[in-house]
């Protein structure tokens, strides 16, 4: 126990099955108990508190929900917890350094590449995962790479610079 | 009266994010770092969850519903039914429209995804495996998805719980001079016309709606967390209509992922699960799914548009007639702020010179969702735009003039404000012609008619579309806008603490505008306060002043204007303080940004924060301590933003299949407080014109189910999609605005989707084609390329039958 009490939860209904997962979140291990058809952006949201992961569609469509499993982007809204048990997931909040932002992170406050905010984290994840693959991308590249993360603000233009922004900042260009 | 040059001292404005300042967002520091507070992130203690049954037929009656199913399941704490809601007398709501909507149905359900039955839970997914064990006995009924369907002579009354409602018609309204039209078309030397479908779209909020309400017994008071662009008005209803004590009522609109009209709306959702709280005693969450948002929330457009226009043979326009139906789904349900039944189509045609104008319009119930007007236009702005356009380009093509030229010589001149449209507004001002000129030079108009012309030799389809227009922005003033009876100005207060620190409240909300940034710029621009010093506070109506909320861009135009007035009073007072300080008479002050100063001895001043202090510790006799203002801003017109929209499309004759080559946007919206901020409005709206021109629509199958109940089925486009925008800007202050500034949320998505369909028909030209309607959707551009006839109305859905 970590902490002064523990509410010991009621026991769950008769015939709910519940499994025990254990996720690297940002790289701090969390264990929850949870039922199998419990999605992972529910768990991170509800139960880890993470709210900076938004479901905006539940089909796997707009990729509001974007976070990096093993680095990899998924759409956490269709990806049951019990699915990423043992892997390691890398949510919005695990993208600033202790004392620093991460250049996508200042890339899209410099480019003005957000306005509601809601697309923001997923569209940053799965940013990363594109630079990870291509560091340095043409604005086609780009724009192919984030075509499976809706934004119903910015147009995209500025998403784009912003990205590209990050990625020079990466290589270590500007 | 003795000029005064200004001394050295002045602060530079744009260094403290004045006017004109390209500011960096500050709510970006929060939403980059995932810890924005959506309704959704909200939590309470004890908090339950609601889920709705929906509907799954269009017209139907309801013989009965059984819940007991539901009630069974473990962590199940209420179910409610229309029956239930009717015992309080909650199973009917009115419409901000002046109709009526069911909040649970009762005696039938009128469109597919009306709300049936609502289940309260301890988490989200029980009440869903509840909702689904309640089971519903329906008895269908001829069902209505169009306005033909709705006005022919047999067809089944919808709204049979309404008086005096004989058939299927909601309104019928005209405005404008009948007999000086007919005249027009008589003396015309050329009629041209056109027959337009402006179909159905939504507006699709990336978040959807939801609320979270918390009654609390022990103190009365009701707290409701919701997504909504306008709290005051939602208080305001619940007061009137619920008879709650206003004082004991807080509504937040915490941050929106996105509004366009959808978060207007008073929904049933919000009204059951503050009902829920009330019954449960707990807090109850209710987060829409997004087939939920898409088949019951508040649609744009649906309008049938057919006009004429009588004509000079030297081009000059002599009239208009229009007549549109517009379909409004089950209930009235247009969250729109006129006296207007049509909302402002009559807008149309104010940036031309034209004598005079007719337009009826009928509106008609359809087994299909209410919600009306919603979407990035202020109130069928955006139907009469798009009409507008067409219809210009039609009448160039008839009089086989260039579309720019007619547009040129028709336009109303700098030197014509204020002018009164066909219609009756009045407009106050624009450079029409400037604007075009600079749009033609950026995308080389004569450059791109001559490419045109060589690529055709080789059986390539270009085509370039033009689309202007000026539209209304800003509701209110106060003589003709209103929402039920209350009046449609807007609010600021400004509080400048001891150390020249500040904190602004208005009575708007911001969905992705960036308020929190450019109201700063207002208030640095009027007292000289560094913006970061000022914290701006929005969407609680415990705190904030009164106001209508943030939607037909009004913001900037009401709000903004309230903002500066508030800090123009707080610079008053100010004044008083630093003539104290001074010890000069107030006569003897000058100001430059950020100081007051001795006008005979300008090195002698006193800075904006040496008074706020001194309104705390060294307040002269008689003068009232502290620094703070407040104002009401009801405007004395519209504003009148213009925008000139200009694109160049290739077809693949053998696909269908169009390309923006380039878009040009020329948009003058006064001026500018935060031009990175404007640019990033427009480049939005110009992509939701691109989406409506050429995928995103909801129709419906003739058994009213609807055809684009998720993101697989409507179409939004993608970063790969949307073409790259090329802007450019003309500034024409508005002259009744405080800081000349216009609104410009809109205008983008009013005016651009006109420049694609005309650049799409206009590499049509000599296929017989006068019209496709949106959206443009390959298929329907290459039966009008192969057939060589128009492709009209909404999409055809074929059913397996």
């Amino acid at each position: 126990m970590t902490s002064l009490f523990e509410e010991i939860p009621q026991a769950a209904a008769e015939g709910v099955p519940v499994r025990r997962v254990t996720i690297s979140v940002n790289g701090q291990p969390r264990t929850a108990d949870v039922e199998p058809r419990l999605l992972l952006a529910h768990l991170l949201r509800q139960g880890f508190k993470l709210t900076g992961t938004h479901t905006g569609c539940d089909t796997t469509n707009c990729g509001a929900c974007t976070v990096l499993v093993d680095d990899l982007p998924v759409k956490s809204c269709t990806m049951l917890a019990v699915q990423a048990d043992g892997h390691e997931v890398t949510t919005v909040e695990g993208l600033a350094g202790p004392s620093s932002l991460h250049p996508l992170q200042e890339g899209f406050k410099d480019e003005h590449g957000l306005q509601c905010g809601f697309c923001t984290p997923g569209m940053m994840l799965a940013a990363k995962a594109l630079l990870a693959e291509n560091p340095d991308p043409t604005e086609d590249e780009v724009r192919f790479g984030l075509s499976g993360n809706l934004c119903r603000c910015t147009g995209y233009q500025n998403i784009v610079k912003a990205v590209l922004a990050a990625a020079a900042t990466m290589r270590g260009e500007a | 009266m003795t000029v005064t040059e200004p001394t050295s001292r002045a602060l530079d404005e744009i260094k403290i994010g004045g006017m004109g300042a390209s500011r960096k967002r500050v709510e970006d520091n929060r939403f980059i770092r995932g810890r924005g507070h959506y309704v959704d992130d909200v939590v309470l203690p004890g908090m339950l969850h609601m889920e709705i049954l929906r509907s799954p037929l269009a017209h139907a009656r309801i013989k009965s519903i059984d819940a007991s199913a539901a009630w069974d399941i473990p962590g199940v704490r209420l179910v409610l039914t229309g029956e239930m809601m009717a015992t309080r007398n909650l199973a009917w709501m009115p419409t901000l429209s002046y109709d009526t909507q069911a909040v649970l149905a009762t005696d039938k359900v009128r469109f597919q995804g009306q709300e049936v039955a609502c289940v309260i839970a301890d988490d989200p997914y029980i009440a869903k495996d509840a909702c689904e064990a309640i089971v519903v006995d329906y008895e269908p009924l001829p069902v209505i998805v169009n306005p033909t369907q709705a006005l022919a002579p047999d067809a089944p009354i919808i709204r049979d719980d309404k008086q005096n409602q004989p058939d299927n018609v909601c309104f019928n309204w005209e405005v404008g001079d009948r007999d000086r039209t007919d005249q027009a078309f008589a003396d015309a030397d050329v009629v041209s016309k056109i027959q337009l479908h402006y179909p159905r779209s939504h507006p699709s909020p990336l978040e959807t709606c939801g609320s979270v309400a918390d009654f609390d017994r022990a103190t009365g008071k009701l707290t409701v967390y919701m997504t909504t662009q306008a709290p005051h008005i939602v208080r305001a209803a619940v007061a009137l209509i619920a008879e709650l004590p206003e004082h004991l009522i807080r509504i937040v609109s915490p941050d929106l992922g996105g509004g366009f009209g959808n978060k207007v709306p008073v929904y049933p959702g919000y009204v059951m699960s503050i009902l829920a709280s009330i019954l449960t005693e707990r807090p109850v969450k209710w987060i829409e799914d997004r087939t939920g948002n898409l088949i019951s929330t508040g649609f744009g457009r649906d309008v049938y548009l057919e006009g004429e226009m009588a004509l000079r043979k030297d081009g000059r326009i002599l009239g208009i007639r229009m007549h549109t139906d517009s379909d409004h789904g089950a209930f009235f349900g247009d969250a729109q702020p006129s006296k207007f039944k049509i909302g402002l189509l009559h807008s149309a045609f104010a940036c031309y010179d034209i004598p005079t104008a007719h337009l009826t319009a009928r509106g008609v119930y359809t087994n299909k969702a209410p919600g009306g007007v919603a979407y990035r236009c202020s109130f069928r702005v955006t139907e009469a735009m798009f009409f507008q356009e067409r219809m210009v380009q039609a009448a160039a093509d008839d009089l086989g003039m260039d579309q720019a030229e007619f547009r040129r010589i028709n336009f109303v001149r700098d030197d014509d404000f204020p002018h009164r449209t066909p219609f009756g507004f009045l407009t106050d001002s624009g450079q029409y012609e400037k604007c075009l000129q600079v749009g033609l030079d950026a995308i080389d108009y004569p450059g791109f008619l001559k490419e045109k012309e060589e690529a055709a030799k080789n059986g390539r389809l270009l085509g370039i579309g033009i689309s202007c227009m000026t539209e209304p922005l800003g509701a209110g003033n106060s003589r003709e806008y209103d929402i039920l009876g209350i009046k449609m100005f807007d609010s600021a207060e400004l509080r400048v603490h001891m150390t020249g620190k500040a904190i602004l409240r208005t009575g708007a909300k911001t969905q992705g505008q960036g308020h929190e940034t450019t109201w700063a710029q207002i208030v640095a621009h009027e007292l000289g306060l560094p913006a970061d010093d000022i914290v701006v506070e929005e969407g609680d109506t415990d705190t904030a002043p009164f106001g209508m909320g943030t939607y037909a861009s009004r913001s900037t135009p009401v709000a903004g204007a309230a903002i500066a007035m508030a800090a123009r009073k707080v610079k008053a007072k100010a004044r008083k303080l630093a003539a104290h300080l001074l010890e000069v008479s107030e006569e003897d002050v000058e100001w430059e940004l950020g100081r007051f100063y001795v006008r005979s001895a300008p090195d002698r001043g006193v800075t904006i924060q040496e008074c706020a202090m001194a309104a705390y510790s060294n307040m002269p006799d008689g003068l009232e301590p502290g620094l703070e203002a407040n104002a009401y801003y009801d405007p004395p017109n519209l504003t009148w933003p213009f925008g000139c929209y200009i694109a160049t499309v290739e077809i693949d004759p053998v696909t269908g299949v169009w390309d923006v080559l380039r878009f040009v946007a020329v948009d003058d919206c006064g001026v500018r407080i935060n031009p990175m901020i404007v640019e990033g409005q427009i480049m939005g709206g110009l992509t939701e014109a691109y989406a409506m021109a050429s995928m995103q629509f909801i129709t419906f199958d003739e058994e009213g189910n609807c055809i684009g109940s998720n993101f697989m089925d409507y179409l939004l486009p993608t970063a790969w999609e949307t073409p790259g925008w090329e802007l450019h800007e003309v500034v024409t202050p508005c002259p009744h605005h405080p800081i000349g500034a216009k609104g410009v949320g809109e205008c983008a998505t009013v005016g651009g989707p006109a420049a694609f369909v005309n650049a799409v028909m206009d590499a049509l030209k000599g296929h017989g084609v006068r019209n496709v309607d949106m959206p443009l959707l390959p298929d329907r551009v290459y039966e009008a390329i192969t057939e060589r006839h128009d492709v009209s109305g909404a999409p055809p859905i074929r059913t397996d039958r």
